[in-house]
């Protein structure tokens, strides 16, 4: 019995130190990925701040032109091309996104959910470059050719479209949980009112789940801010206000990524300093959505 | 791990002996990140030492050969006067930048004013040259590359700069893609990135090919030059006589560089 009793004792012992062990192998877990976010923040206004310091942040922020190795560090023009592309991407992503995310959530049978979902999510798992390809092999030349519109074909119109391909999951996933989370008695209600399922959608569910797929926008717009190597294959990467949809752009990302390869010291830092833009601008977009996303869920809970 | 390191020590050495390199013959090349690749493949045919290739550019190879902190500098742009001071600089090749169209383009030539145009934005439609009523879609490459850099300086000159509305790539070959796919673009990459999809225009009469680059005839070149503080000696000598020798400048051929003339 005593030696019962010391046995499970010991037993115990070693349970309870080896739940310590875990407990602290996943604390450093979590706390290594906030630990590399604060030193990537770091890095970045480490190598980007000297030269925003050095030269005044009106260098970046008041100059139109960027020739870094004459010596002009103008943001702007690379700054409003995200703006352009963004927005055009929303433009195209949005309605489809929200069509897609209603006929899943709402309209599909359980049939065509189960087909049409997976593959939403497959979108998500195609590589950008593969974007970019068929946007250069088959939508650039495209939009050159076919339409009276002329211009390069490579466009701001070109990275919206691609764009708004590539914002879709994220889109669909998202505003799809925020209408399932809408309890099931709001529709009861409202049918029981009379109300027709169309009717039901746009009167009830869409205004309930308001909150999620502003969220699911913010994030799709963050989705198209940082994405890269699909924009430099499309959008031209002229450093210019554009003036039309159908003119080469330049956005943040792909500043970086063209120069970044034989960047020395005052122009690498100044890309650099891009990436701070960016950071900042994703960052806040971010955070935006998750402020909105919580708001949600509190008003359900 | 100790074990994995020294096995890895120990096949570090095997290597260098089966070469034959004699003691700290190890010489290191930085510079001109264009002509790192013709380095790398002149290191790999050199059988006399073991050659460190490394990049950063001209302007940090020119500074490397006179730090001291590379035995070779690599330079792919003629040395200001400022920036001679203490080296000897040896052309090892030459590299033309030729000027490309849709092979379908009827315009097969034009003078460097007129490229010089169209760069800047002031000649925007090819009729204006002599071709079909279209804009020009003129393609440039990124700040800081290389051939961008020789470019501007041969063909822009001090005051003129390239339109900010031309299109960007970072990419030789895409350059070309670009080009080979657009009827109305011009575009201009490196000698050897030369293809039959795209058509290299003749400038000021004269058409880039190995011999008119190699005279110095085709004025859109530039040299790829070796620097050394003070003559060459010992084995960064051997491996410059290696590059200039027949089998060296083979080499520089074979990969779409014009050879020197040793006079």
């Amino acid at each position: 019995m005593m030696m019962m009793i010391a046995r499970t004792r010991t037993w115990m012992a070693t349970a309870h130190l080896s739940d310590a062990v875990i407990e602290r192998c996943l604390q450093l877990a979590a706390w290594s990925a906030v630990t590399t976010l604060a030193l990537i923040t770091l890095f970045i206004l480490r190598e980007g701040m000297p030269v925003v310091f050095d030269r005044g942040p009106m260098a970046f922020l008041g100059d139109v032109r960027w020739a870094p190795t004459r010596g002009h560090f103008g943001l702007l023009p690379m700054i409003a091309g995200t703006a352009v592309v963004t927005a055009g991407a929303l433009l195209i992503g949005l309605p489809l996104g929200l069509a897609g995310a209603i006929t899943l959530a709402e309209l599909a049978p359980m049939k065509a959910r189960l087909v049409l979902k997976p593959m939403i999510e497959l979108l998500a798992g195609i590589p950008s470059v593969v974007y970019g390809f068929i946007g250069m092999e088959i939508l650039v030349p495209f939009i050159r050719e076919r339409g009276t519109l002329g211009g390069p074909g490579y466009s701001a119109l070109a990275a919206s479209i691609i764009l708004g391909i590539m914002v879709l999951p994220t889109i669909i996933g998202i505003s799809i949980d925020a209408l399932e989370a809408v309890p099931k008695s709001y529709r009861d209600g409202s049918r029981a009112l009379g109300a027709t399922q169309w009717q039901t959608i746009t009167g009830v569910v869409l205004p309930a789940a308001r909150s999620g797929i502003v969220a699911a926008v913010i994030l799709g717009m963050g989705r198209a801010v940082g994405e890269t190597m699909a924009v430099i294959m499309v959008a031209g990467n002229a450093v210019q206000f554009p003036g039309s949809l159908l003119a080469p752009v330049r956005t943040l990302t792909a500043n970086i990524a063209l120069e970044m390869s034989y960047a020395t010291g005052a122009h690498a830092r100044a890309l650099f300093a891009t990436g701070i833009v960016l950071f900042i601008v994703s960052l806040s977009l971010n955070a935006i959505a998750g402020r909105v996303r919580s708001g949600k869920r509190a008003s359900f809970a | 791990m100790a074990r994995v390191a020294l096995c890895l020590a120990v096949t570090g050495c095997t290597r260098a002996a089966d070469a034959h390199v004699p003691a700290g013959a190890v010489i290191t090349l930085a510079g001109s990140t264009s002509i790192q690749p013709f380095a790398e493949r002149w290191a790999e045919e050199y059988a006399g030492g073991r050659i460190i290739v490394q990049s950063g550019g001209s302007t940090a190879g020119i500074k490397a050969a006179h730090d001291g902190t590379a035995d070779i500098g690599m330079s792919s742009r003629a040395l200001q006067p400022a920036e001679t001071a203490g080296l000897v600089e040896t052309v090892v090749a030459r590299d033309g930048i030729a000027v490309i169209v849709h092979a379908s383009n009827p315009v097969r030539a034009l003078t460097y004013a007129q490229l010089r145009a169209i760069y800047g934005g002031t000649i925007r439609n090819w009729r204006q040259l002599g071709g079909p009523d279209a804009a020009i879609t003129v393609i440039t490459r990124e700040d800081g590359s290389g051939t961008r850099d020789a470019f501007e300086q041969f063909v822009m000159g001090a005051s003129h700069e390239i339109t900010a509305s031309a299109l960007v790539t970072a990419y030789s070959g895409g350059l070309r893609k670009m080009v080979s796919q657009d009827p109305n673009a011009i575009g201009y990459v490196t000698f050897s990135q030369l293809n039959p999809q795209v058509h290299a225009l003749a400038i000021d009469g004269v058409t880039p090919t190995e011999p008119s680059i190699a005279s110095g005839a085709y004025r859109l070149q530039r040299p790829f030059v070796f620097l050394t503080r003070g003559a060459p000696q010992g084995a960064a000598q051997q491996f410059i006589a290696y590059v200039l020798s027949d089998a060296g400048q083979r080499i520089a051929r074979a990969e779409g560089l014009a050879p020197v003339t040793i006079q």
